[in-house]
């Protein structure tokens, strides 16, 4: 009887040694976190604590468990803080523990640039728009105010220069198109990063749309005057004028080319014919052209 | 009963046939012909009905030998361009044609010669088309023959027609991926007119599409009627009804058909144009000479007009879309037609384009263009 009570008292004590010992663990798991770290930097939790336990890291892009020792640091490799965001992190052993790290972007690395539009037709007022957003080496975009300049150019040189600080990641510029048909290069740059982009300053609609023609053997050849906009800039090669002739056989169309700045139309007909052209929704001059002698 | 039933199976077929042996037909559709038709036979060259039907079927069949015998050699045809004639050449829409059949009637009929009418009904890679010609007949002798009118094969004279190139390249950016780095915009087309009609086989929208930009562009029109509680009834394209490629401020018609459709349903209609930047050449010009409104064989109202090629590129298959304006310079119609035989470099073909009676009347002016298809890429 007296060996039975021993036993018992043995048992109980164990117990309690070993609840007061899981006790202890329990409360030693306060999770403390590290502040916000740039993105791909490594980041150490403490856990407190001894023991075992296990590793639950939750973020933008990953999910990760691992087994850990509680009495250690926990050491998580910036290759699984890529994304900048806020990650979950769990400590289990008897009970859990959680807490948020908040993963920052890391220094500019690049710039995502979008210039509007890719062709523009000149002298057209706000025309040209560009938005540019930098972005670390991990595609996380940078929130932080930061000042990039943007510098609109042909290849006279400079036309605009143009700062502007970063709203939520995003700054952005709009202006006039040139007075030429040119390539203009855009521009924008942060420190040594830059991009470049290119928009088509193109001819607008053809001005003073004319054409002059003559008789042939076999009918009528009539061609325009080079074709300009009406800033004087060629309108470019492959545009299609449109020549139309009414005469008494009927009326002729010919949708012509220009090419090398002019266009022209062979037309049949030997009556009095009237040509006119046009261009889209641009007209030019009438031109009559008698009949064969 | 067992044996009754495949006797009177047999007999009513033998009755059939002798039926479809006798009965005058031709060749259309079912592909029985009458007894002149048939091969080994020789025509009743009495009658110049069964001539032409016998000349049409030997076509039908490409037996050609034969068919040229119901030929008439008094204007100087010979075998070689009458076949040309029914075969076409130069990979032109008539070279990838079958005739399916034909319906040939008389105009007049005398001792010595006759008029007949015959509607060719060709099966084509486009769809089916009619074609219209009229036949005459003479007697030579017992026989009677078909003076087929001869054949021009187009000829050209050797010759180097200088072409200035146009191509338009697109560098498609680095290869970095970053946003906007490749960002090249689409052509940029707009509708400039736009009109509804209904018709007897339904509801049509039409109008005309310009490329407004610099760059060659590859257009769709799709059209969406939209009813009174503002859900979608139907939406088509305008298919083959389009010159799909538009050179900068090319301007093309458009139809949108929307069959067994009345506008009276329709509330709204949503259009919805797509261009894209394609690779095109400017080549080849073709010319619209000499259209005219005017009255077909038939009596139908047809713009009928001649198309020339400028360029030294041989055109297969011309496809001619117009399009019709009343006096207010509204539009009110686009049709199309396809020419079927081949635009050969510096040559003419004529079109005709059938405008429905309805319209007809309302039309004060139109506007061809001609879109092309060749085999070395259009």
């Amino acid at each position: 009887m007296r060996r039975f009570f021993v036993l018992v008292g043995v048992v109980l004590a164990g117990l309690c040694s070993g609840i007061a010992s899981l006790s202890a663990v329990c409360s030693a798991q306060e999770l403390r976190m590290p502040e916000p770290v740039p993105a791909g930097d490594d980041a150490i939790i403490s856990a407190g604590g001894s023991g075992k336990g296990t590793f639950y890291l939750i973020g933008p892009g990953i999910s990760r468990k691992s087994d850990v020792n509680l009495a250690d640091d926990i050491r998580i490799s910036g290759q699984d803080l890529r994304n900048a965001g806020a990650y979950l992190v769990i400590v289990c052993s008897s009970s859990c523990e959680s807490g948020t790290l908040y993963v920052t972007p890391a220094k500019p690395y690049s710039l995502a640039f979008i210039v509007h539009p890719s062709r523009v037709p000149v002298a057209r007022n706000d025309a040209v728009s560009g938005v540019a957003f930098p972005f670390d080496q991990y595609r996380n975009l940078v929130r932080t105010p930061l000042d990039i300049n943007f510098e609109l150019g042909t290849g006279k040189g400079s036309e605009l220069s143009h700062s502007a600080r970063t709203q939520e990641g995003a700054a952005w510029f709009r202006t006039s198109s040139g007075k030429s048909a040119e390539i203009l290069k855009v521009t924008a740059s942060l420190g040594d990063i830059s991009a470049e982009r290119a928009v088509q300053q193109v001819a607008s609609d053809p001005c003073n749309l004319r054409i002059t023609g003559g008789r042939t053997k076999t009918g009528i050849v009539v061609q325009t005057e080079p074709v300009h906009d009406c800033a004087g800039n060629p309108v470019p090669d492959g545009t299609i004028i449109t020549f139309t002739a009414e005469g008494p056989q009927g009326k002729a169309t010919v949708d012509a080319p220009i090419k090398k700045g002019i266009a022209r139309a062979a037309m049949e007909g030997n009556g009095m014919e009237t040509i006119s052209v046009a261009s889209g929704v641009v007209m030019g001059n009438e031109l009559r052209i008698g009949a064969q002698p | 009963m067992r044996i009754l039933l495949p006797i009177v199976l047999v007999l009513a077929t033998a009755v059939l046939m002798g039926l479809a042996f006798i009965a005058p037909g031709h060749a259309e559709g079912t592909g029985m012909e009458t007894s002149a038709a048939i091969s080994g036979l020789s025509p009743d060259a009495s009658d110049p009905e069964r001539v032409l039907h016998s000349l049409l079927t030997n076509v039908q069949r490409r037996q050609w030998d034969a068919a040229f015998q119901g030929v008439s050699k008094s204007n100087g045809i010979d075998e070689a361009s009458f076949i040309e004639d029914w075969k076409g050449a130069d990979g032109s829409l008539r070279s990838f044609s079958a005739l399916e059949g034909f319906d040939p009637r008389p105009l007049h009929i005398t001792n010595d010669d006759a008029q007949m009418r015959v509607v060719l009904h060709w099966s084509t890679p486009v769809g089916p088309i009619q074609n219209v010609r009229d036949v005459h007949l003479v007697r030579e002798g017992d026989a009677w023959k078909a003076v087929w009118p001869k054949f021009q094969i187009p000829s050209v004279p050797a010759q180097v027609v200088p072409v200035t190139y146009l191509r338009w390249d697109l560098v498609s950016g680095g290869s970095e991926e970053l946003w906007g780095s490749r960002n090249i915009d689409s052509p940029n087309v707009r509708i400039i007119s736009m009109n509804a009609v209904d018709t007897a086989e339904g509801a049509v929208i039409m109008g005309e599409v310009v490329n407004e930009d610099t760059i060659p562009a590859f257009v769709t029109v799709n059209a969406i009627l939209i009813d009174a509680a503002g859900n979608p009834i139907d939406e088509e394209s305008s298919f083959d009804k389009i010159d799909h490629v538009l050179l900068p401020k090319q301007v093309t018609p458009y139809r949108v058909d929307f069959p067994d459709i009345a506008l009276k349903n329709v509330k709204n209609v949503r259009m919805d144009e797509k261009a894209s930047l394609v690779p095109a050449s400017a080549d080849p010009v073709i010319g619209v000479m000499n259209q005219k409104l005017d009255s077909d064989a038939q009596g139908k109202a047809v713009l009928h007009g001649d198309l020339f090629n400028e360029s030294g590129e041989t055109v297969n298959i011309p496809h001619v879309i117009a399009s019709f304006y009343d006096a207010n310079g509204k539009i009110v119609w686009v049709a199309d037609g396809y020419v079927e035989r081949a635009l050969l470099p510096q040559s003419s073909e004529s079109f005709a384009v059938e405008i429905p009676k309805s319209m007809a009347g309302k039309i004060q002016n139109f506007h061809v263009v001609v879109n092309h298809y060749s085999l070395e890429g259009s």
